[in-house]
């Protein structure tokens, strides 16, 4: 018996012996949340709750009834995307209460609405600063131009806040975006719904300053000048910014067309 | 690119000679009259005289379709119809659907979408036998979801040639007896999405469209639908899905949308590029469209080329141009020069990367892009120079489209992520060689075992990295262990962890 028991005992206790030497104290981590997304659960917060009441104005009431007359009549729920920007577009996001009263004029379980709202990312389902800049950081913006690396930077340094975060003010609001589209005049950023292009780490704090003075003329009572939108380089839109190498002769009309039609 | 694959004239003589040795009794058959050159044909191939060489590219500006591509004049009506749009389409419209896609078909058009199928064919699918005895409304939808890594041809149509567009869903509604069209514009192009808006009123106002379109007879509506933002709507059916008020998971195909569509009817979904050049087709005949471009590669296409070139532009373009000539023509070159170029993906993120060796006499179209394995897609071209990093560029793509994958099939959902962490780790070359073989099993363990194409959109990028790049990856990973002291283990773990107890569980 003892010559069965005796290898177990030697080895078991070099084992533990073993194992007693390393430090076994660790701590607990969760996986990390993905920055680019944001939590697909609802909890109630003094801000988003079923309680807070929500109404259309007259005016979009009106907007809605011609949304409605896009879609067949059986099929109502169709409007519930146009429905749910509208009401991000009056509260300011996507709470409950705008899930809860677009399902109610939808005749739909409030369910399917929220299945809508939490798929699409530009329903905004927490507030937002006053300008929400969706800085694209994919690939053709990464190589475009400057890079956007060098834009993440320089709205970083300049409002001090990190990706996915609003300024203490409630003024900005900074996330990543993925491509939207506008690639040959990368890098490129939106904010709230106008498209800059063509940024350099310049003109970007320009034109970070030239938002901040327009909250600033709003409080004041005075008319906002918002820069225009478009590309911040000088060029039109998407030609090449060397000279047009297309598009140079006389535009041709009707006369190039087949005579038998 | 043709030329690497079909063997070149004098290979072929040569292969005759051996196969049938000039001897003087072969010879001797031959008549007399017939040139030393032809003495040397072998078997009975028929020798014609060589096709003329014929060279792509340089499109004329009477050619191109799209005039107002750089905002030459406004997006309006009356500068539309100065400009040809809008003339005689209800000569177009009275001739019926069978000359609407008889003239697609003779112009070879392929859809602009990325997939390339011939829009002629998928058209004449909507007109299935007995179509007209069913009472059901019918629907063309216009994708304009374009959300494509480099892509940003369709944007442009919107904003400058709204009425291209329009007068396009009237002419392709027509070919297909549809009762109105849904164009689903990305959220995103707010402003775009109020050009065609106001586009469509003012066609409503002149009578162009709504009842009795341009006088023919034909009623015919067009409606503007907003996505919000989910790139995966872009395809077909989980388009439709979005159009119905539901999130945009794509369905099972078949029934596909010709038969069972938007709303439970028959659609079909096209692409906008491909919908706005078809009055142009009609009005100028589809043998003016089909000779431009390669055989099954014709007519013009919108090009976006991004990334590191010193201006990078849209430019309508003829099909199977010489990538090199597009962008030293059309962009001012590569930065730096052309031998300063890496690697290019020729067609929108999800077709695989081609490195400089490929480029160097690749030309653009469907087919020859589809022989060095990769894809035409959208044809936004992606340029990359020597200071780009491939292998963050494509880790990028794959975090684009885990972020991106709708999460309804389990191989793209669960693939997305795990593609995307390999990738982040591979960045650093932290990793194993082996596991650049367990990626390409995984991609390939994707492809073809999901619902939609993002399956593949996301798997193909990272294949191509792997064909193409494979000693950068492992050059980056040699670098890294000799950084850390060690091969890191699988899963990128520290070589020493084990030794550091990081690989036991807590209470083992």
């Amino acid at each position: 018996m003892a010559s069965k028991i005796a290898p177990f005992v030697f080895r078991s206790a070099f084992r533990s012996s073993r194992v007693a030497s390393r430090s076994q104290w660790r701590t607990f981590t969760a996986s990390t949340r993905a920055s680019s997304d944001v939590l697909h659960v609802h909890r109630d917060t003094p801000d988003n709750n079923p309680n807070i009441p929500f109404k259309f104005t007259e005016q979009n009431e009106k907007l809605i009834n011609e949304i409605l007359k896009r879609y067949p009549p059986q099929y109502k729920k169709a409007a519930v995307m146009p429905l749910l920007d509208l009401g991000q577009r009056q509260h300011g996001f996507t709470s409950l209460s705008v899930m809860n009263e677009v399902a109610r004029i939808l005749e739909m379980p409030p369910m399917r609405v929220y299945e809508v709202a939490t798929f699409y990312t530009m329903y905004n389902r927490t507030p937002v600063g006053k300008f929400h800049l969706q800085l694209c950081t994919t690939t053709p913006c990464q190589l475009g131009g400057c890079g956007s690396d060098a834009i993440v930077k320089a709205i970083s340094e300049n409002l001090g806040i990190k990706v996915g975060e609003t300024t203490p003010d409630g003024l900005f609001t900074f996330s990543e975006a993925e491509c939207l589209g506008a690639c040959v005049n990368a890098p490129m950023i939106q904010i709230n719904d106008d498209y800059y292009e063509d940024l350099t780490p310049e003109s970007i704090v320009t034109l970070l300053d030239a938002l901040r003075a327009s909250a600033k003329d709003v409080e004041a009572g005075k008319e906002a000048k918002i820069p225009a939108p478009g590309p911040m380089s000088g060029r039109k839109t998407c030609e090449n910014s060397n000279g047009l190498t297309s598009l140079t002769e006389e535009p041709w009309g009707p006369e190039v067309f087949r005579k038998d039609l | 690119m043709l030329s690497r694959h079909a063997p070149s004239p004098k290979a072929v003589s040569a292969l005759s000679t051996r196969i049938l040795p000039t001897t003087a009794g072969g010879a001797a058959r031959l008549p007399s009259s017939v040139s030393p050159a032809q003495q040397r044909r072998g078997l009975a191939t028929v020798q014609d005289a060589p096709p003329p060489k014929r060279t792509y590219g340089g499109l004329r500006d009477q050619d191109r379709i799209f005039q107002n591509l750089y905002g030459h004049h406004g997006a309006d009506l009356k500068s539309a119809k100065k400009y040809g749009d809008w003339y005689k389409t209800k000569e177009i419209l009275l001739k019926g659907h069978d000359w609407i896609i008889s003239e697609i078909k003779a112009s070879g058009l392929r859809g602009r979408g990325g997939a390339g199928f011939p829009s002629g064919m998928k058209w004449s699918f909507m007109n299935f036998k007995d179509w007209d005895k069913d009472n059901k409304p019918r629907y063309l939808v216009v994708n304009a979801d374009e959300g494509e890594p480099g892509t940003c041809k369709d944007r442009e149509i919107m904003r400058k040639d709204p009425h291209k567009l329009i007068e396009g869903c009237l002419v392709a509604g027509r070919a297909m007896n549809c009762t109105a069209a849904y164009i689903y514009i990305r959220g995103e192009f707010y402003h775009e999405a109020a050009v065609v808006q106001r586009a469509i009123q003012e066609a409503y106002q002149d009578g162009l469209i709504g009842k009795n379109a341009c006088g023919s007879g034909y009623d015919f509506d067009v409606y503007i639908h907003r996505g919000m933002g989910a790139y995966v709507c872009g395809e077909e059916t989980s388009l439709i899905e979005s159009l119905e008020g539901k999130p945009g998971k794509p369905r099972l195909k078949p029934p596909f949308p010709a038969a069972v569509g938007l709303f439970g009817c028959p659609s079909t979904v096209a692409n906008v590029e491909t919908i706005a050049v078809a009055p142009t087709i009609c009005r100028r005949g589809g043998s003016w469209f089909a000779s431009f471009g390669r055989e099954r590669n014709h007519g013009t296409k919108l090009f976006c080329i991004s990334g590191h070139v010193n201006n990078p532009c849209t430019v309508e373009e003829e099909m199977s141009i010489p990538l090199r000539e597009l962008i030293e023509k059309h962009c001012g070159g590569v930065r730096g020069g052309w031998d300063n170029l890496k690697a290019i993906i020729p067609g929108g993120s999800s077709t695989p990367i081609l490195p400089k060796s490929i480029c160097d006499d690749q030309i653009m179209d469907f087919d020859a892009l589809k022989d060095s394995q990769s894809g035409l897609g959208t044809a936004a071209v992606i340029v990359m120079d020597k200071s780009a990093d491939v292998v963050r560029a494509i880790s990028r793509l794959s975090h684009f489209y885990r972020h991106e994958s709708c999460g309804q099939c389990t191989p793209c959902r669960e693939g997305s992520k795990w593609t995307q962490q390999m990738m982040s780790r591979f960045e650093k070359g932290q990793g194993k060689a082996r596991e650049i073989d367990m990626l390409q099993e995984l991609t390939k363990q994707v492809e073809g075992h999901t619902i939609c194409a993002l399956g593949e959109a996301f798997a193909w990028p990272i294949q191509g990295l792997i064909r193409h790049f494979r000693p950068e990856l492992e050059a980056r990973m040699q670098s890294y262990a000799e950084a850390t002291g060690g091969t890191p283990l699988a899963g990128g773990w520290d070589h020493d962890a084990l030794r550091q107890g990081k690989l036991v569980a807590p209470g083992q």
